[in-house]
């Protein structure tokens, strides 16, 4: 397969193919990882720019680590400590970032589309590290690929997707890949936090938690996203926590050999108890370290197409 | 489209007796299995360790350890150029720390793939020699490397393909000259 793209925006423009080729070639980065000497030169010399305007650890980190892992040089650019803070333009800072000959630039926004509106106007590759409630790409594939090692395959599985729907760019990019894999999947919350429509993206909407886990082989728990409470899409958080809180009781109507997924951070007692959190159905460190293989993969493969086409 | 043979240079037991040779040709050299190690270079390379690994048990009585590496990510063009096909994992089921390494491949051509592999053992460790056993060796060397053990030395034009098949890989095994493809 020759990657054509020189960008990864969202997982809706992503063939299955594209997607199993990302997956397979992720699995022989997670061999790196547990070299003692955790690197290989395949982006010696090039720079990459993580470029971060919503606060974030892990997804930054796991960048961070997979850029280091394949010998690129990293900038870290955070809002607070950029000149954006005094009044320049997110295009002006890209413009700079630029001329100083930047390869990759992966970019978190709260805004839906900034990735998008950046690739368009620079040549470095741009990689989706999440922009508001559309797409959170790179989290989607690291989810595939713990869903593919666990369960062999992702044709014919059921995942359920519990909690904030809406707000979730985790879902939305989790929702498009399973459909493209052809798994069947599940979203389950209560109807404020199921955004209208939702039916058309391929997924069978629950309100009823134990319904929805019934017979599903992936349990899929998002973090309840407790700055938006005050915008009263729920009534407390304890209400939330008694219908749609998974925990060791609730999880015996899925499948016997399901495993429970988390995008992390938690609210432990929340959205998930510490007992599924903790249990032996919990995917959820693994998921993290399959984070930095598949970002590891992505820089990788979508490195060098940009400065270098084929003639 | 599938390139066209020009000529058959190795059938099933013409690579068999090469790879029977150079088992010897290792044993001789390295004066028994002590210390000895063979990392075979994905895809083909790996068949082919194995096959040697095997035939050192037959000689010898005693097992042999062997890995396999996949050199993708080391190769000299990794930044510019994508495989078609997602590179394997490696897998060095040793340390190859004060190990007499033999690095085992189909092919040598250039000597860009034994660069590679090299520098990659040398992440892994410092072994206490490499050598290199080819079962074919086609010329047109572009790297100042040589190998130690060579099934069969085949001269060929820099255009032409030179095709290595193995039973577990390809269903047969054979060694042929291919026309060279037409650049796209």
């Amino acid at each position: 397969m020759t990657w054509k793209s020189k960008d990864l925006l969202t997982l809706e423009e992503l063939s299955a193919a594209e997607i199993t080729h990302i997956l397979d070639t992720a699995s022989s980065f997670k061999e790196v990882s547990t070299r003692s000497v955790k690197k290989v030169p395949a982006l010696r010399g090039r720079t990459v720019v993580l470029f971060f305007h919503e606060p974030s650890t892990r997804t930054r980190i796991s960048f961070e680590l997979a850029a280091k892992r394949l010998s690129a040089d990293i900038l870290n650019v955070q809002t607070a400590s950029s000149s954006l803070v005094k009044g320049e333009t997110l295009i002006d800072t890209l413009k700079t970032l630029e001329s100083m000959t930047i390869d990759a630039l992966v970019v978190r926004h709260k805004s839906s589309g900034v990735p998008q509106m950046l690739a368009n106007i620079t040549k470095a590759t741009v990689i989706n590290a999440g922009d508001g409630s559309h797409e959170h790409p790179t989290q989607g594939l690291l989810d595939l690929l713990t869903i593919r090692e666990h369960k062999g395959k992702i044709e014919g599985l059921t995942v359920t997707i519990v909690g904030d729907i809406t707000h979730s760019r985790v879902a939305r990019s989790d929702i498009r890949a399973l459909n493209k894999l052809g798994a069947k999947v599940r979203v389950c919350a209560p109807p404020t936090l199921i955004p209208m429509g939702i039916e058309k993206m391929g997924v069978e909407v629950f309100h009823d938690l134990d319904k929805a886990l019934s017979g599903t082989d992936v349990v899929y728990v998002l973090r309840l996203q407790l700055e938006r409470q005050k915008n009263n899409l729920f009534p407390t958080i304890r209400e939330y926590s008694m219908m749609y809180g998974v925990n060791n009781e609730r999880l015996k109507r899925a499948k016997k050999d399901a495993i429970v997924m988390h995008p992390g951070p938690m609210n432990r007692g929340v959205e998930i108890s510490s007992g599924v959190a903790d249990g032996p159905a919990s995917v959820i460190d693994e998921q993290v370290t399959n984070g930095v293989a598949v970002r590891m993969a992505v820089l990788y493969l979508l490195q060098g197409e940009s400065n270098e086409k084929p003639s | 489209m599938a390139p066209k043979i020009k000529a058959l240079i190795m059938e099933a037991r013409d690579m068999d007796r090469a790879l029977t040779r150079i088992a010897h040709e290792i044993l001789e050299r390295n004066k028994g299995i002590q210390d000895l190690v063979l990392i075979g270079i994905k895809s083909r390379g790996e068949v082919l360790a194995e096959r040697l690994a095997a035939k050192i048990k037959a000689i010898e009585g005693t097992a042999v350890p062997f890995g396999a590496m996949d050199i993708t990510f080391y190769r000299d063009d990794a930044g510019t150029h994508k495989p078609e096909k997602a590179p394997s994992p490696t897998d060095l089921p040793f340390d190859v720390n004060k190990k007499k390494v033999v690095l085992v491949d189909d092919v040598l051509f250039t000597g860009r793939s034994a660069r590679a592999a090299i520098d990659q053992i040398i992440d892994f460790g410092r072994p206490t020699s490499i050598q290199y056993a080819v079962l074919v060796d086609r010329g047109h060397r572009e790297f100042p490397i040589h190998a130690d053990y060579v099934g069969k030395n085949i001269p060929s034009s820099s255009k032409e393909k030179v095709l290595v098949h193995v039973k577990e890989k390809d269903g047969k095994d054979e060694v042929a000259i291919a026309e060279a493809e037409e650049k796209e």
